[in-house]
């Protein structure tokens, strides 16, 4: 009986185990299916290098580099933001802050994680996006700046989080030899710990990326969505996500636009994975 | 085992709960954005006069709403658009028989920040501003300064009246689109609120959501006829060159609930609620 027990559960949590790969196939294979009709209609090429983005006109214009651009230099922006914000605040954390002050930026920064991103897109609509277009002067202040900023807030508590932990997995001893040579405190965050918790500093920012690329409700609120080729970043840019929410309600199901969006999913699909696997082959690395 | 059991019950019960819900005394009605106030305004009065009835209402844009009746998750679509030929072969391969009920008039308003000089253009000169050929205010009498085009989001029955009745001027052959570099906003709010505090912004949406805060402006059809205001009688009149028939969509004639509640939108109270919510009744 209880060797059956044993046997039982472990097939369930194989079953567990199984169960998410299984899903991810899933989820791949259905956009593969639905995604790949559009290439019968506009050729792959097209498709990734058109300019112009009208899906409901007849017939469809369907090129979707001003979107690819547009997550791009948002991802990008929001990376250049908060990349050294992030990192600095782990190191803060975990080597600088008396305990005290560590409890309650921890804390505070899970907080800011928490914060639904419908109501991070709000505030900056409301808060942001008027102060980004008085300050540079600009027609409006709906532009890819505005979304690069708030989408840094959204990839602090995920870089600072795994960051902090790459550092405090740095064995002990590596400081306590630094120090003991007589390195001053800086010297020995700046070329002992940083260094020897790299691997897991480029996964945190990574993973950071990814959430980035991948937020849609924000960036449709506050980055004006015109699908354009960005020529700076004070200009408004359409993002490949915000394109799938927007449209999506809108798409007949089984037109060109449908499938389309579906294509729209494939590519970023394809660059969360290619970010995934980076944070994934950092992450080895380091073991 | 014992928890497994309860973990089992529990998940049922939230499943029966999720399904009490849609029982025969509710309705779900979704679609245009333009109409969520209005058939919030309409579901709250109905409510009221026949407790424990329920009528949730919904936005997302009149394709939303169509494609929701299609697929069977709302009882009541609302269109500011006539549903399309697609639509309609979609509908019926699912066997769902979209019936149209005209309810109200809108009148479509483009507006500006009151900062804004401009206060009357042609249709011709709209259709230049959105079509990106004029860019500048000051070749339609304004200042100094680059237009900023808002526009609803593809899925609003608005962006499809709009192109298709000002930028293509009614012609189906015509090509004309939205400039390219148009903000694309996906509420009518935020159109308001973006008109409200950008000098150079221009936009459009049904003429419910003007404020004080925005400037609607008067058009005319071409350079010879009058500047009309977007007003109730200007709509009633068809002297306002912008309007547009609100449109509610069931599934073959209306029956029961969705019955009493169509009835009830058509009555003299109904079309009162039109009126109060800044339409144009169909029924005097």
């Amino acid at each position: 009986m209880r060797k059956f027990k044993e046997f039982i559960i472990e097939k369930l949590i194989l079953i567990c185990g199984i169960a998410s790969i299984f899903f991810v196939v899933l989820i791949f294979l259905f956009l593969l299916k639905e995604g790949l009709s559009v290439f019968n209609t506009v050729s792959p090429f097209k498709f990734l290098s058109g300019r112009s983005w009208y899906p409901i006109s007849e017939p469809p214009q369907l090129g979707i580099l001003p979107l690819i651009l547009g997550s791009l230099l948002v991802t990008l922006g929001a990376a250049i933001i908060s990349i050294p914000i992030g990192v600095g605040c782990a190191v803060y954390i975990a080597e600088v802050a008396p305990l005290k002050i560590k409890e309650i930026l921890k804390a505070s920064i899970e907080l800011l994680a928490a914060i639904p991103s419908v109501v991070l897109g709000f505030i900056g609509m409301v808060t942001l996006v008027p102060m980004v277009k008085n300050i540079f002067h600009l027609p409006t202040g709906l532009t890819a700046l505005s979304g690069s900023i708030m989408l840094a807030f959204m990839a602090m508590p995920t870089i600072v989080s795994i960051a902090e932990d790459a550092l405090y997995s740095v064995p002990k001893t590596y400081r306590e030899g630094a120090l003991a040579l007589g390195a001053t405190h800086w010297q020995t965050i700046w070329r002992v710990m940083l260094p020897a918790a790299s691997s897991g500093i480029l996964a945190a920012v990574m993973l950071g990326i990814g959430r980035v690329i991948g937020e849609t409700m924000a960036v449709m609120m506050i980055t004006g969505n015109a699908a354009v080729i960005p020529n700076s970043i004070l200009v408004p840019v359409r993002t490949l996500t915000a394109t799938i929410a927007a449209e999506m309600g809108e798409a007949v199901v089984g037109s060109e636009h449908y499938f389309a969006l579906f294509a729209v999913g494939i590519v970023l699909f394809i660059i969360s994975f290619i970010i995934n696997i980076t944070a994934d082959l950092c992450l080895h690395k380091k073991q | 085992m014992f928890k497994k059991g309860l973990f089992i019950l529990v998940m049922l019960m939230f499943t029966a709960s999720a399904f009490a819900g849609q029982g025969k005394n509710s309705i779900q009605i979704k679609g245009s954005d333009t109409m969520v106030n209005l058939g919030q305004a309409w579901a709250e009065k109905d409510m009221e006069k026949n407790p424990g009835e329920f009528i949730a209402v919904t936005g997302g844009g009149s394709g939303t709403g169509f494609s929701s009746l299609i697929s069977g998750t709302c009882d009541i679509a609302m269109s500011s658009r006539n549903i399309k030929e697609k639509e309609i072969g979609l509908a019926n391969k699912k066997s769902v028989n979209p019936n149209e009920i005209k309810v109200a008039l809108d009148g479509l308003a483009v507006v500006v920040n009151p900062g804004n000089a401009v206060d009357r253009l042609t249709l011709g000169q709209l259709a230049g501003i959105f079509t990106g050929r004029i860019s500048n205010w000051k070749e339609v009498g304004g200042k100094d300064k680059k237009i900023v085009v808002l526009s609803r989001e593809v899925n609003s029955g608005t962006h499809v009246y709009f192109k298709e009745h000002v930028l293509r001027k009614n012609d189906p052959d015509s090509k004309e689109e939205f400039l390219p570099s148009a903000l694309m906003l996906s509420s009518s709010q935020a159109i308001a609120d973006e008109v409200a505090g950008n000098s150079a912004a221009i936009g459009y949406y049904g003429m419910g959501y003007v404020s004080k805060k925005q400037k609607a402006i008067f058009i005319a059809k071409d350079e010879k006829s009058e500047y009309e205001a977007p007003t109730i009688e200007n709509v009633v009149s068809g002297k306002y060159p912008i309007s547009r028939p609100l449109l509610l969509y069931t599934n073959g004639a209306p029956q029961g609930l969705v019955k009493k509640f169509v009835d009830f939108v058509l009555s003299k109270e109904g079309q009162d609620i039109v009126l109060a919510t800044d339409f144009v009744p169909i029924k005097k």
